[in-house]
């Protein structure tokens, strides 16, 4: 090919003008590569920067504008008090927690409707096994709450072809209806302190054990996103499906694992919730996945799978409490602060959507 | 259609092209691909527009802008990949957007189904209006998409490759059918590249290649030599020629299948290929020829037959265990089955090397990045940075991508359905090389293409399909000339 003839593609799909032009005649294509030898992490900085657009940050700048408005606006209200701000982080960090596994479910294009209703039973399952038990086992018959559900999901999505959205519709209902009828709904007291403290009320000299919780939890969801094969692949399975089976990538087994670890993580995010409110009950983390899937599809994860951050969700999930903490502090009645806070996650999401075609 | 001409991005693909079709006539269209057949066709029916030229209908000048004014004018095209949804019924389906309504506006179903009732009894055939589409077979859906045409008072239908989804029987109701439209006055262009259907149906034939008309005839006055010539033509570039290379076929074969079923369409093949060889497999559309290959990497499902990797009988059921064995699959569609089209040059190539650069669970980007890059120089892919999403790359840069996906994975077989569709001649020379690369490294190389150009310029041997039965192998050394090929591609 030395002789460089023009690269442009005869294909008449490419010719109708459904793909974009061709780049491969760029002169910079060619004299990028040569110079990669020297410098490899300083190329790569900028060819990562250069390739994509600010839509991606759109929870960035959002968030840092939102603070920023907040800070000069109600700053005589106590906005940036320290307290107030530990308080966004505590009240935001049960769905920051589910909300890291929900960017796997929803980067690999599923979803799980679930992950409220399975909060307030593993709370109740937790509570009731700590009471008889104590607490070691009632952390594992939490966890093993949110193994069962999850595997149920996974295996009725990938074994039986169900979509993940009927499948986990109807989990949210049943998940919630068995924590009613084991608890005849009433709230289940825990009283041992050593768990309420670990789990959600304590802290670990100034710092909340929530946000301990948060961090490990983003920490962990974000290296194994970015870094290891598994992460890759829950991505190559959301962005096509097809493709990802024909590299080998075993895509039902990816979709049955993001929809168990969905389902183990929100048995913990409802440990945390019986740990902060010292019992179990179902109504804990009620309607919680919406907020969960508002904050990942804020955080720029796409609806359609394929494109995941962690910590965009994670960002996605402090911006909401911080909406809600702001619109509070402004003395805004409820009804208006659903109102604001709906239009604020529509105006984001609608910023930081592609256009048709680019 | 006079003087046609049409050049996308500076490129003519049509060369002042006349294409003249008779009241009730049925005018076979044929071509090697991208000789322009698509092109014309997508002008005739308003999707592109004439760069120059003139378009007549019934003697008077007309402008066809878009699909509508198509219809406008009774031109139809009956879709290859069929316009109807599923979980309407066949009369909702024919007059979907155009309804007949009741008094009030409101749909009338009745009034639908007694019109679908009459369009089907005029081309003969009994169906049911209320049935739901999903419950009817390919057939029926080609049936439906013509009741479509005629419901709009089509005069001119375009059909391309009509009968490569349908069964022998569907294909006999299918020509019977346009025996009968002929007799009503309907006019149809027939596009296929099944010379033996050409000769039984059309009338007249147009010869496309390269733009240009080469001949358009009376079919009774000619030959299927002379068509295929016809359609051939001079002998291509210096690109193409043959490269004769020696194989040694001595030892076990390094893939050897025997009797092997799977689904509708590979009905009974066997083959063997050696280390070293490129083995070409040729056949027409619907020969079995892609659908071999899924089941060769696990993605269909191996009915009967066995499949032996170095002397050792094996069981595929996924990609897995192809992959295991060391086989690997170039797949037919780059964009649906071959990318992922917004993730990065870097991750695709990595994809099926994810277990191989990982250490202690982690992915080792600095080798991951090292090997991505020899690749994408070893192989010349064109892009600006590896980070960049495949989706801009052009066609022969993204196969490309998915070539050197699989040649990192350092498989022992390699399959490549069509991995030149789509990509302008200096990739399609590129990957050329890089084939021939590969096996004379030793490795059993599967080329499928329906550009037999192509395939006699890599091949050592090849194994012809038909209706799923692999019915003659060919040494490279036996085959003289194109000419002969597509006549055993034709005729086995």
């Amino acid at each position: 090919m030395s002789s460089k003839p023009p690269n442009v593609e005869s294909d008449t799909q490419a010719a109708a003008g459904t793909q974009p032009p061709i780049t491969s005649t760029d002169p910079n294509g060619e004299a990028a590569r040569p110079s990669m030898g020297g410098s490899v992490p300083a190329v790569g900085l900028r060819e990562r920067v250069g390739g994509v657009d600010w839509r991606q940050y759109v929870v960035y700048i959002g968030f840092v504008l939102l603070f920023i408005f907040f800070s000069v606006f109600l700053n005589s209200s106590g906005f940036l008090d320290p307290n107030n701000l530990l308080n966004i982080v505590r009240q935001t960090a049960i769905i920051s927690v589910m909300a890291v596994a929900m960017t796997f479910v929803i980067g690999a294009a599923e979803i799980d409707l679930s992950v409220g209703s399975v909060a307030g039973l593993a709370s109740v399952t937790t509570a009731m096994a700590i009471g008889s038990f104590g607490v070691p086992v009632g952390i594992v018959v939490g966890l093993l709450t949110g193994l069962v559900v999850g595997l149920v999901n996974g295996l009725l999505v990938t074994r039986v072809g169900i979509p993940s959205f009927l499948v986990t519709l109807g989990m949210l209902g049943i998940a919630n209806g068995v924590a009613q009828w084991i608890t005849a709904t009433a709230p289940v007291p825990i009283l041992n302190d050593l768990y309420n403290n670990i789990f959600g009320s304590g802290n670990l000299g100034p710092i909340p054990s929530l946000l301990i919780w948060t961090t490990v939890l983003v920490v962990v969801g974000q290296v194994v996103l970015r870094k290891t094969p598994y992460g890759r692949q829950v991505l190559a399975t959301g962005g096509n499906e097809s493709a990802a089976r024909f590299s080998g990538v075993k895509t039902l087994r990816i979709k049955l694992m993001v929809l168990t670890f969905s389902s183990v993580v929100a048995a913990m995010a409802g440990m945390l919730y019986a740990g902060r409110l010292h019992s179990g009950r179902f109504q804990w983390g009620q309607g919680d996945e919406l907020s969960v899937i508002a904050a990942v599809i804020l955080g720029g994860t796409s609806l359609f799978g394929g494109n995941a951050s962690v910590i965009g969700s994670l960002l996605g999930s402090l911006m909401i409490g911080l909406i809600n903490n702001g619109l509070i502090l402004m003395g805004l009645e409820s009804s208006q602060q659903q109102i604001v806070r709906g239009v604020i996650i529509i105006l984001a999401v609608a910023l930081a959507r592609k256009r048709p075609g680019s | 259609m006079s003087g046609i001409a049409k050049a996308f991005n500076g490129i003519p693909v049509l060369h002042g092209v006349d294409f003249e079709l008779k009241r009730g006539e049925v005018h076979a269209l044929v071509g090697g691909n991208g000789a322009g057949k698509s092109t014309l066709m997508k002008i005739l029916e308003g999707i592109y527009s004439a760069d120059s030229g003139t378009i007549e209908v019934d003697g008077k000048p007309v402008q066809i802008k878009s699909p509508e004014d198509a219809r406008q004018h009774g031109i139809a095209m009956i879709f290859q990949e069929f316009s109807l949804v599923p979980t309407l019924s066949v009369a909702q389906n024919i007059f979907l957007a155009r309804e007949p309504r009741a008094v009030g506006g409101l749909l009338d179903d009745k009034e639908a189904e007694r019109r679908t009732r009459d369009l089907f009894s005029q081309l003969g055939v009994k169906v049911d209006p209320r049935t739901p589409m999903a419950n009817l077979s390919t057939g029926y859906w080609q049936l439906t998409e013509i009741a479509k045409a005629l419901s709009i008072n089509a005069r001119v239908l375009i059909m391309d490759e009509p009968t490569s989804s349908l069964t022998a029987t569907e294909t006999e109701t299918l020509f019977a059918l346009m025996d009968r439209l002929q007799s009503q006055g309907i006019s149809l262009i027939y596009i296929s590249h099944r010379m033996e259907e050409i000769f039984r149906v059309a009338d007249r034939v147009t010869v496309l290649r390269d733009g240009r008309v080469v001949i358009t005839e009376r079919v009774p006055d000619l030959t299927m030599e002379r068509m295929i010539e016809q359609i051939v033509g001079q002998k291509m570039e210096q690109a193409f020629a043959w490269k004769e290379r020696s194989v040694d076929r001595s030892g076990i074969p390094i893939l050897e299948v025997t009797d092997l079923v799977s689904g509708r369409r590979v009905r009974d093949v066997s083959f063997s290929l050696y280390p070293g060889e490129i083995l070409g497999i040729a056949g027409l559309m619907g020969s079995g020829r892609t659908e071999l290959a899924r089941a060769l990497f696990g993605i269909d499902r191996i009915s009967s037959g066995t499949v032996e990797v170095n002397g050792r009988p094996i069981d595929i059921h996924s990609p897995d265990d192809a992959l295991a064995a060391g086989i690997c699959l170039v797949p037919e569609d780059r964009r649906l089955q071959g990318l992922v089209l917004d993730h990065s040059v870097r991750d695709n190539l990595l994809l099926p090397l994810l277990g191989r650069i990982q250490q202690g669970g982690l992915i080792d980007d600095k080798r991951g990045t090292k090997l991505v890059r020899s690749f994408v120089k070893s192989l010349r892919v064109k892009t600006d940075s590896i980070f960049k999403r495949v989706r801009l790359l052009s066609g022969g840069n993204q196969q490309k991508v998915v070539i050197a996906k699989w040649l990192a994975y350092e498989p022992d077989i390699l399959i490549m359905d069509e991995p030149t569709a789509g990509i302008d001649i200096g990739a399609k020379t590129e990957i050329l090389d890089v084939i021939r690369r590969l096996a004379d490294s030793g490795k059993g190389i599967i080329v499928i293409s329906s550009e037999l150009t192509e395939l006699l310029a890599v091949s050592d041997r090849v194994v012809v399909l038909r209706n799923g039965v692999s019915k003659r192998e060919l040494m490279r050394q036996e085959i003289q000339t194109e000419e002969m090929l597509h006549h055993v591609v034709q005729t086995a």
